[in-house]
């Protein structure tokens, strides 16, 4: 079975303090700890377990400049087999699509019959580079998977969950795109063992020639959509502190929302 | 001229302060803490991963890395947390007299069941009477027949009660002048009849680490488990120091490292006066100065191990590294304690433990004044005393 798995580098953004940088379009960097998007990581550690399972290889795939190697290496010490870096500065600027795009033109001349990803990106929150890839190499794909029940004669049975507590099973024909949800596996720590075989490893680097791949396919020429700003939302008014004791505000609250209508 | 670390050696960075993210758990460590338990589940896991013993050769079930490797571990480790870093990164204690020193056999035979989580190993030199000064003990080991008989106490041994076999300094010729040139390292196993290990009591710090007071009496061990040459032993451990006191000054440095961390995180959400505490002035120096000598002890630190690994033994370095890092992480802990106010000083906001979880390295493998006198010596020429 070979198995592809396409994983991206990200700022750690939940926990840090941001600043819009110059262009008003994008985040400062600087400083901020980048890392494994947490849902890839779960895609990468489900890949290593079919392939523990079923046999054959892992690829991972990472497109973003040479830091990405990073992450890359991170995928290899878990026990990826190979692995490929898209960089090229044509690819800057690419939105959801064009990330597809440039993907699925690496992964069109691979053997594969399945291709990972996680179901969104915790930078952007796309969450649509999994169904695009698919639709542009033209192969079936399932959406937030939670759980890959098992692979037979060229079929795959997959759970999704859905609102309401219900799961549903898909049965679908290989090659497909399948975008990983966390919590569907627990995700290895990476060992020394593992790290120390990375060495032996190689991280392929292809750019926009070498996927034959036009200026205009790629980056924001190649984008269909174009972020225009991104900003922090002014503080909302109306939020009112209060002070005193538990008692004090409790009946404070009360009294507020008795006036403002709340309670009866 | 090169200060950055290799991409491997940066993976394993990142990988040590994963696992240790992902395992030292905060409610966890208080409880060890309060109970003076060795993490037992976390040192297996950590041993399955590969990071304990990564510096002994693959042959003895290491990963064939060198110190430098070894003190991003443990910085990483007790960073995360200064008593299961501690308690972790000192399971393997004294292995390396055996692997620098040792007969193959003895090789083989105790050093890979420390890599794979099996065995915790001890290194006994520290004895009631003698404590910096150790060129005279009073722990002897006289070779009768086919077998050395041991008497005497040691004191002070970290995983006294834990470990499975120790590594024993002592006298095998009482008679030598000077008395340093007749002592010897000898392996001694746990269960051996005669040799009682107890638990001294509480302590200060790092209480997941099990500190003990060693009994031998007549404890009879074989020959074979003399290590190295005969007579070696003082010159074996001075050499071991060297390579260990960079294991410390790593654990210092990491110690040094979280409390800062929490500190920074605490100065940027606490309000006072209408403002964050990070927007006085008074704690943005402080938090300044305490990077600082962080960062100087690293570059000491890093430099002492990256020298080791280049097969030289510089003990002003080492010396340097130990007693600058332990001196560092005693100040910066403080300081962070300062920043958290009564928060600080509850057991709950973890900087007050690693304050008292560091004060040690100020004091085991050589205190700060002895550290000051090898430094002093290799400048001056001998010093007195
Ligand atoms: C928690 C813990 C774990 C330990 N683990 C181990 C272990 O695993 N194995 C082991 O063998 N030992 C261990 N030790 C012992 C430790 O190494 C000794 O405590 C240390 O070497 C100091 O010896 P001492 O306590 O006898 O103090 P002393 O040597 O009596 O020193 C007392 C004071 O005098 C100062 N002093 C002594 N000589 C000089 C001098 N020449 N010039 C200036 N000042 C001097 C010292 O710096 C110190 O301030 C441990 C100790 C502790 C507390």
């Amino acid at each position: 079975m070979e198995i592809i798995v396409c994983i991206k580098r990200v700022p750690k953004t939940a926990e840090a303090d941001l600043v819009i940088d110059k262009t008003e379009r994008d985040i400062e960097k600087e400083g901020l700890v980048f890392d494994i998007n947490e849902w890839d990581n779960y895609a990468v550690e489900e890949a290593i377990l079919l392939k523990e399972k079923y046999g054959g290889t892992v690829t991972a795939i990472s497109m973003g400049p040479e830091e990405v190697n990073e992450t890359l290496r991170r995928a290899l010490a878990m026990g990826a087999d190979q692995a490929i870096r898209l960089t090229d500065p044509g690819f800057e600027g690419s939105d959801g699509y064009a990330i597809a795009r440039v993907l699925s033109r690496a992964i069109n001349p691979l053997a594969y019959d399945l291709v990972l990803t996680g179901v969104q990106a915790e930078d952007d929150g796309y969450g649509q580079v999994g169904p695009t890839l698919a639709e542009l190499l033209g192969i079936r794909h399932v959406a937030i998977v939670n759980q890959i029940e098992g692979i037979e004669n060229g079929r795959a049975r997959v759970h999704r969950e859905l609102e309401g507590g219900l799961d549903e099973v898909i049965d679908l024909e290989l090659p497909a795109v399948l975008t990983i949800q966390t919590g569907i596996n627990e995700p290895r720590y990476v060992s020394i063992i593992g790290i120390r075989k990375v060495a032996q490893k190689e991280i392929k680097v292809l750019g926009l020639q070498d996927l034959g791949m036009k200026l205009e396919e790629a980056g924001e020429p190649g984008s269909m959509t174009v972020v225009e700003k991104v900003f922090f939302p002014p503080v909302g008014e109306g939020a009112q502190m209060l002070e005193g004791t538990m008692d004090e505000i409790s009946d404070k609250v009360i009294a507020i929302l008795k006036e403002k209508g709340g309670v009866a | 001229m090169d200060f950055e670390l290799t991409d491997e050696q940066r993976d394993i960075q990142r990988a040590a302060r994963e696992f240790a993210q992902g395992e030292f758990d905060r409610e966890l460590a208080l409880e060890l803490e309060r109970n003076h338990a060795f993490p037992k589940s976390i040192w297996k896991k950590a041993c399955e991963l590969g990071f304990i013993g990564l510096h002994f050769p693959e042959a003895y079930g290491g990963q064939g890395l060198g110190i430098l490797e070894n003190a991003l571990v443990v910085e990483e480790f007790c960073r995360q947390d200064s008593g299961i870093g501690v308690a972790l990164t000192l399971a393997d204690f004294s292995s390396e007299v055996i692997l620098r020193f040792g007969t193959e056999a003895q090789k083989r035979k105790y050093l890979p069941p420390i890599t794979r989580g099996e065995a915790i190993s001890a290194g006994a030199y520290t004895e009631p009477d003698h404590g910096s000064d150790i060129t005279r003990l009073s722990t002897t080991a006289i070779r009768k027949g086919e077998e050395f008989v041991i008497n005497g106490t040691k004191t002070f041994i970290t995983n006294g009660t834990l470990a499975d076999h120790f590594v024993v300094l002592c006298h095998t010729n009482p008679e030598a002048d000077p008395p340093y040139r007749g002592m010897c390292t000898i392996l001694v196993e746990k269960g051996t009849p005669g040799f009682q290990a107890t638990e001294l009591g509480d302590k200060m710090g790092i209480r997941m680490t099990s500190t003990a007071e060693l009994s031998f009496s007549d404890v009879h061990v074989p020959l074979e488990n003399l290590i190295g040459e005969e007579n070696r032993g003082f010159y074996q451990v001075l050499e071991f120091f060297d390579e260990s006191r960079i294991e410390i000054a790593a654990q210092a440095l990491g110690i040094a490292q979280g409390a800062f961390d929490r500190a920074l995180a605490y100065a940027k959400e606490r309000r006072q006066f209408g403002q964050r505490i990070a927007d006085f002035q008074v704690t943005q120096h402080k938090l300044a100065d305490m990077y600082t000598k962080i960062e100087t002890a690293r570059l000491l630190t890093y430099k002492a191990a990256w020298n080791f690994d280049r097969g030289r033994i510089d003990p002003r370095l080492t010396a340097m590294a130990k007693m600058y890092a332990g001196r560092m992480s005693v100040e910066v802990a403080d300081e962070a304690i300062q920043i958290f106010g009564g928060y600080g000083y509850i057991t709950e906001y973890e900087v007050e433990r690693f304050y008292r979880d560091t004060k040690i390295m100020e004091i085991y493998e050589g205190t700060r004044e002895i550290q000051k006198n090898t430094i002093a010596s290799s400048l001056i020429g001998k010093t007195k005393g």
